[in-house]
């Protein structure tokens, strides 16, 4: 099933790149019994194998791979290379494992729209199953971090050791209330609200863009899920002061107090006069 | 009553005072409000500041949280961070008084600058009134450090970092920068006394001097009246307007619960400060966008638009200039306005009393001088806020600073030469409205053939208005009384010079008569077209 809309959508792009017409319009069909036959194959030799991959926690196929790697050669390999070795574009992938690959292509950084100081967000382009597969062959080339546990995704941990370390660690770039940053020449830290516990514990784990690398002796996985705990209170319970403003501080408290509060005012005083006028 | 009033003033004496005060005079503006408004925020300050002393503890000794904010719990931070913690969490309306509090600081702040500009831009601050205007400047300065002190009491992690910069500033002055600073802070920073003697200042020490200097500053206005626009009936030796009882007392009580009602309205409804996201302080974290409160943002931002390795290391010892020139900078900005009405007053060796106001544009270098310095307020200001520019605007914050120091040096250049010249462009509009009145847009066809457009003529109401103000000419260098010519003397005639030597003279009574005559004709045959 899986197979077939991955071989179909391939087909997709390749119509798309040779418009001139040499191939027949039988080629999709044949790429689709292709794709299940050799997906099939894979199938009947992975029951029979044990899978070499051991790092990631879900366990990945070799029609996984495969497709995987069709989908990689089509949408990827431009900048990355056919091999994920990296060129001038892009860099290598090998080793990157199952992680970065779930959270650049999952949070929809990857592939990149443009040339810019950093991969920018834009809608997502694969489907959850696109993506695993993507993930399950860049994981086969080297071995790298994974996707997270369930366990610890479920903002179920310590909060208050969370903020703590949410602020000593990522408050710097990102603002404690994870309202996000500027970096150097039109890099940034993006907001982390509406961010999936499993795009966060990832984007930890794995460094992307210019985010360090925060690896499990660095911040334990219990307390990566503490962070993760601790954005999810904060997207579940609004401030207690009111409307927060954006949670950029005293710049925009600032800028309301001139434009709205002052503002008023000063239109009260108006009305208050506007008799002798 | 009567009697009660009776009981009172023989033992007072105080009719005296109520009838001098009651019948005083104030002129109808919105722009003469604005001193009011932060006189309300003040008041606002003073009581929702007590209700915070009941509760705050200005300790820094070291204590666990235990309230009800779940991402704080069991984390060790200063009895005086817990304290604002359970002001805003365990005490009834604790934050809401917290908020308003806040607040009002900014709009009592924000107040105190639209007043200021308001009295600049109008003259007010003219003799007898440059005593007044000093005064106000030092409300101005002790509002700010009551600002700054107050920000600085939850030690939360951003009033931390604020305090930290400060430091930084302190400890980059050479050879006394390190002394002050220890003992500032009672050693290294940030020892364990800061917030117990910030919170001395801030509870006791500013807030009587503020009371102090609003006393005499009120006082003062009373003693030289209020100044008003100019208008017929209106000169320079009375006052028209409503006296204070029994109306303006009215208005301004019923103004005083707008202001209230307008901080108590943002404050139950907008977030301020959250402490709460800041955590308590530990010198180690800093987070982004970490500014200080609007007021000290022009600080901040002179900060940050110092040029990186500014520095030189003289005998072993490192001159920071990245510090020391903001310093200056600020120094130099804040002196300028201190002092502004006795440099002009020099300049202009006008030893008049002034009681009517100018209208911006009928003093185009003044008016042009306070644009440059708003212009150098404005881009350090916004230099404070450059990382949001960045983020929120989609640029690189690199060019964002870069763009911020060029305003910094070459904004007030560009905006004194705009303002005087647009306030000049305004002044040749109205002199040519004073003589020939308004466009009617009517063409009239003259029987001769010529066609003219014909002008209403102004009433004596508009055209005094336009044509009343002071013209001053540039000084002439003359020789004191031992026949020298001195080279201050010549500075102020240079300055001089530099002030007036464009200038556009008001319209005279020979001029509007001589006009009248010349187009009587015209506009009597005009008339006839209807």
């Amino acid at each position: 099933m899986i197979s077939h809309k991955t071989a179909s959508s391939s087909g997709r792009s390749a119509k798309k790149s040779k418009r001139s017409g040499r191939r027949s319009p039988l080629a999709t069909v044949s790429l689709i019994v292709v794709g299940l036959l050799t997906t099939g194959g894979a199938y009947a030799l992975f029951t029979s194998t044990a899978t070499a991959d051991t790092n990631t926690a879900s366990s990945t196929s070799q029609s996984q791979v495969n497709e995987g790697k069709k989908l990689f050669a089509a949408n990827c390999a431009t900048c990355h290379g056919m091999a994920a070795s990296g060129s001038s574009a892009g860099p290598s992938l090998i080793g990157v494992g199952s992680a970065a690959v779930d959270f650049q292509v999952g949070t929809g950084r990857m592939p990149l729209a443009a040339d810019g100081p950093q991969a920018e967000q834009k809608p997502v382009q694969f489907t959850n199953s696109q993506t695993q597969a993507m993930a399950a062959y860049i994981a086969s080339l080297g071995t790298g971090p994974s996707e997270p546990a369930s366990k610890y995704l479920k903002a179920d941990g310590n909060a208050a050791k969370g903020a703590e370390l949410f602020r000593i660690n990522c408050a710097m770039c990102h603002n404690v209330a994870g309202a996000g940053g500027a970096l150097t020449e039109g890099k940034f830290a993006p907001s982390l609200k509406g961010v999936s516990s499993k795009h966060i514990y990832e984007a930890m784990l794995t460094g992307p863009q210019n985010m360090p690398v925060f690896n499990d002796l660095n911040i334990k996985p219990q307390e990566k899920a503490d962070i993760i705990t601790y954005l999810k209170y904060l997207e579940k319970n609004p401030s207690p002061g009111g409307f927060q403003l954006g949670d950029l501080g005293p710049v925009s408290e600032g800028l309301f107090i001139w434009i709205f509060g002052l503002g008023a005012i000063v239109a009260v005083t108006v009305w208050l006069t506007a008799r002798s006028n | 009553m009567g009697a009660a009033a009776n009981y009172i003033d023989e033992r007072t004496s105080i009719s005296g005072l109520v009838k001098e005060v009651g019948r005083k005079i104030f002129p109808d503006h919105w722009s003469f409000m604005l001193g009011e408004v932060a006189l309300y925020s003040f008041v606002v300050i003073l009581l929702s500041g007590t209700f915070l002393t009941f509760f705050f503890q200005p300790s820094m000794a070291e204590v666990t949280y235990q309230g009800s904010y779940v991402p704080l719990k069991g984390i060790d931070m200063s009895a005086a961070m817990q304290s604002t913690l359970n002001i805003s969490f365990d005490i009834r309306g604790g934050l809401l008084f917290r908020q308003i509090h806040h607040w009002a600081a900014l709009l009592f702040i924000a107040a105190i600058g639209l007043h200021m500009l308001r009295i600049y831009f109008t003259g007010a601050f003219r003799k007898p009134r440059e005593l007044n205007w000093f005064i106000g400047f030092v409300l101005f300065i002790l509002a700010l450090a009551e600002g700054f002190t107050g920000y600085s009491l939850p030690d939360d992690l951003l009033s931390g970092n604020g305090l930290r910069i400060i430091d930084g500033m302190v400890k980059g002055i050479p050879v006394i920068g390190v002394w002050i600073s220890y003992l500032l802070f009672g050693g290294e920073f940030p020892g364990t006394a800061i917030v117990s003697r910030l919170y001395s200042l801030h509870i006791m020490l500013l807030p009587a001097l503020l009371i102090a200097m609003l006393g005499a500053h009120l006082l003062l206005l009373v003693i030289n009246k209020h100044t008003q626009w100019a208008g017929p009936g209106k000169t320079n030796d009375n006052v028209v307007g409503v006296p204070v009882m029994p109306v303006f007392a009215a208005k301004a009580g019923g103004f005083f619960f707008i202001v209230f009602g307008v901080i108590v309205l943002i404050a139950s409804l907008f977030t301020i400060n959250p402490i709460w996201n800041y955590g308590p302080y530990d010198p180690s974290p800093v987070s982004a966008g970490t500014q200080p409160d609007w007021y000290i943002g022009f600080a901040d931002g002179a900060l940050r638009l110092a040029p990186p390795h500014w520095e030189v290391v003289w005998g072993g010892y490192t001159v920071s200039f990245n510090i020391l020139v903001p310093i200056v900078v600020l120094v130099g900005l804040l002196g300028t306005v201190a002092f502004y009405p006795f440099i002009e007053g020099w300049i202009t060796g006008d030893k008049r009393e002034h009681h009517i106001l100018d209208r911006p544009r009928n003093a185009p270098t003044r008016t042009a001088v306070g644009a440059a310095l708003m212009t150098l307020y404005a881009a350090l200001w916004g230099a404070a806020s450059s990382d949001l520019m960045a983020t929120h605007f989609k640029l690189s914050i690199d060019q964002v600073i870069h763009v911020m120091q060029f305003l910094t040096v070459i904004g007030p250049f560009i905006a004194f030469w705009i303002t005087k010249r647009v306030c000049l462009g305004l002044q040749k509009k109205d002199r040519e409205i004073a003589l020939h009145g308004h466009e009617s847009g009517r063409i009239v066809r003259l029987p001769g053939g010529e066609y003219i457009e014909v002008h209403t003529p102004l009433t004596e109401y508009e055209r005094w208005t336009l044509v009343s103000f002071n013209e001053y000419e540039p000084l002439m260098v003359r020789p004191n009384e031992r026949g020298v010519v001195t080279p201050l003397e010549r500075i102020r005639a240079s300055i001089s010079g530099f002030f007036f030597e464009d200038r556009i003279s008001p319209v005279t009574k020979a001029e509007i008569e001589a006009s009248h005559h010349e187009s009587h004709g015209a506009i009597e045959e005009g008339s006839g077209g209807h």
